[in-house]
């Protein structure tokens, strides 16, 4: 994973809460075998409405998506992440993240950013007025700098933030650790055995 | 300290411990598998020149994208969709070549992941159970800790057999009292998510308890523990009791004779601990439910069937108000509609939360000797070709069939409509499912998650109806 930098990008606004991932990137798109061509899938039954609102000049080359309340929910599809970041996203802003999502997204560098509601409000509206709205992304000091003059910190946990900031690998982590679970391994006893079959 | 069932499985599968920098490494006992979510994972592996740890705590079947068109004349499924085809012989190919067991298509074992899991007796009691799929939650029924992952964590799992995982808190979901006669576990699900919101559970384990649970079968604490995903929660649990080990004794897959009543007796330590605390506790009433539906675009949007839609007026945050405004025009439904005596298209029973042979047993006895609507297209899909088995062995399938309804081959099919199986743009469907999200049953389709008894109901009646008017 390469790491993520400091960047500054424009701002889409999609202020609908429990976005779930079927609307991200439909099941008719997961009989893929590898992770390419999904940015065109994503969000693909709202955007044959050409008033949605990534359909519009403006919304091309945007980087950040400020969504509703709760972005994320429904199934584990990894292809979530994939397709927003094929089509160019590099973070999503919400008051809250569904939990495999959030796991997701942070796995392949893709930023979920929470705000209070407040902000997210704020933010909603800069973009509905004026869609050349920007924000900085400055994960090492985990804030947002909206169009250059307001500052707002957000959370991350400790391990992700490291990760996404050096590019490290937690399936390699994981492996490192092999000793561990080893050990493990021979102080429990195995539950079931699926190659008794 | 007291301890709660999930501490206490959590507890048991720490292989290193959490600190300041990093989350704790967690051993996975079980890991599932299915064509969709896996074949990135797999091109991961063999980039890496990876093994599959342990094979032997892996199983692999195809569901999703699977038919669930009546066999040939040679007894095989036909697979026409050369996308599908394709996924399919990967997974053949991926199994192969890293030993995993596979249940193929048509074949005895194969079905829903979520069923075959505790159906060959694979899902026990304080285990850790994983799989590309975020209704994992199921296999929670048993007292395991079981959670839906993506593909790189199926691919970390692959690899190592462990997750890195950050503490998620918990939360009891207490149900005292007694359900009514026509009112399911699908319908206490229903009402706790519309209670706690899709979102309610984030962050979260919950853990179900109360004397209304404890009342319930195993497959219907299947359903609840589905279900606990649609609240956003991490997983779900309810304890292990006598009901759960009736259940097991004798599957494949449950040791016998003397380690059988060691594991018992192990299991029987699981259960929180009197004391025991929860982060967040919701409390609900059996006596107060009815059967649930919803009327809108995510499972959290439900309603007593004799209920009416609400108003987005009614709402003041901006997004809950567009949301509920998207999600009526999609459904074509205006404010403060009852939905009693809407009219249906489809009437789907099937998929992991309600396709299980006690489901199929009580919509048949509810069917019986009445005819589907001329209008509404009933599909019955079993969860498993074991569990389609048994219902043929029990004559359910001829009662169906009699009815009007089409009795299919096992897999997900109309719950995600991957497989050629999905609505018309503008139908309607009653659906024993999970998820009513926009075009999950097709491009345009609308959904009414209800249960299984509704959903006769309503297929007999060709709108949506009360089931308890038929009791
Ligand atoms: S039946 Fe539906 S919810 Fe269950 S595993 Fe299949 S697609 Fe997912």
């Amino acid at each position: 994973m390469e790491p993520t930098q400091t960047f500054r990008a424009r701002c889409v606004a999609l202020p609908i809460e429990n976005i779930d991932t079927d609307q991200i990137i439909p099941a008719r798109y997961l009989k893929v075998t590898d992770k390419n061509g999904l940015g065109e899938a994503l969000f693909t039954d709202w955007r044959s409405d050409p008033a949605f609102v990534l359909n519009r000049p403006e919304a091309q080359g945007a980087g950040v998506l400020v969504a509703g309340h709760n972005f994320g929910c429904g199934s584990s599809r990894e292809h979530a992440p994939w397709a927003l970041q094929g089509f160019g996203f590099k973070a999503v802003i919400s008051t809250y993240f569904a939990d495999i999502f959030k796991n997701n997204a942070l796995k392949n560098g893709l930023l979920p950013i929470v705000v209070d509601p407040e902000t997210l409000l704020q933010l909603t509206s800069l973009c509905e007025e004026d869609p050349t709205t920007t924000i900085t992304v400055d994960l090492a000091n985990q804030q947002i700098v909206i169009n250059d003059s307001q500052t707002v910190g957000f959370p991350i946990d400790a391990f992700s933030k490291h990760c996404l900031l050096h590019g490290v690998d937690q399936l390699g982590y994981l492996q490192d650790q092999e000793a561990a679970i080893s050990a493990y391994e021979g102080a429990n006893p195995q539950r079931v055995n699926t190659s008794s079959l | 300290m007291p301890k709660t069932l999930f501490e206490k499985v959590w507890n048991a599968h720490i292989v290193q411990a959490a600190d300041e920098e990093s989350p704790a490494t967690l051993y996975i006992d079980l890991h599932l598998v299915h064509e969709v979510t896996s074949p990135q994972a797999f091109t991961t592996l063999r980039e890496r020149g990876l093994q599959v740890r342990r094979p032997d705590r892996t199983l692999a079947t195809m569901d999703h994208s699977t038919p669930t068109t009546p066999r040939g004349a040679d007894g095989i499924i036909p697979v026409t969709d050369p996308i599908a085809q394709k996924q399919l012989t990967q997974l053949v190919t991926n199994c192969a070549e890293f030993g995993i067991p596979l249940f193929q298509l048509g074949t005895i074992n194969q079905g829903i992941v979520h069923v075959i899991g505790p159906e060959q007796g694979l899902t026990q009691p304080g285990m850790t159970v994983v799989c590309g799929d975020s209704h994992t939650s199921t296999h929670g029924a048993f007292g395991a800790l079981a959670f839906g992952i993506g593909t790189s964590e199926v691919g970390h799992v692959l690899a190592t057999q462990c997750l890195l995982q950050q503490k998620p808190k918990t939360c009891e979901i207490r149900v005292e009292g007694t359900l009514h006669p026509g009112v399911t576990a699908k319908d206490i699900i229903l009402a706790i998510i519309a209670k706690i919101g899709v979102g309610g559970g984030t962050g979260y384990v919950l853990e179900y308890t109360g004397a209304a649970i404890r009342a319930l079968s195993m497959e219907e604490r299947m359903t609840v523990c589905n279900m606990s995903i649609e609240a956003g929660a991490r997983a779900g649990m309810i304890a292990p009791d006598d009901t759960t080990f009736e259940w097991l004794k004798g599957r494949p897959h449950v040791p016998q004779g003397a380690v059988w009543d060691a594991a018992v007796a192990q299991w029987r330590t699981l259960p929180s601990d009197p004391g025991a605390t929860y982060d967040l506790v919701v409390e609900l009433n059996a006596d107060d439910l009815a059967p649930m539906i919803t009327y809108g675009t995510n499972p959290g949007m439900g309603i007593p069937v004799t209920g009416s839609t609400p108003a987005p007026a009614d709402y003041s945050d901006l997004s809950q108000r567009s949301a509920l405004d998207k999600a009526l025009h999609y459904m074509g439904l205006e404010p403060n509609q009852p939905l009693l005596g809407h009219p249906i298209d489809v009437v789907f029973l099937g998929s992991c939360t309600n396709s299980r042979i006690t489901d199929l047993r009580a919509a048949a006895q509810l069917i019986a000797g009445h005819k589907v609507a001329a209008s509404v297209r009933m599909m019955v899909v079993p969860g498993s070709q074991r569990v389609k088995a048994q219902a043929e062995a029990e004559g359910l399938h001829e009662i169906f069939r009699a009815a009007g309804a089409e009795w299919r081959e096992a897999g997900c099919s109309l719950c995600i409509a991957m497989n050629g199986d999905q609505l018309a743009p503008g139908q309607y469907a009653v659906s024993t499912s999970n998820r009513n999200f926009e075009g999950r049953q097709g491009k345009g389709g609308r959904t009414f998650l209800a249960s299984p008894l509704t959903a006769v109901a309503s297929a007999i009646s060709g709108q949506v109806a009360d089931v308890r008017e038929m009791l």
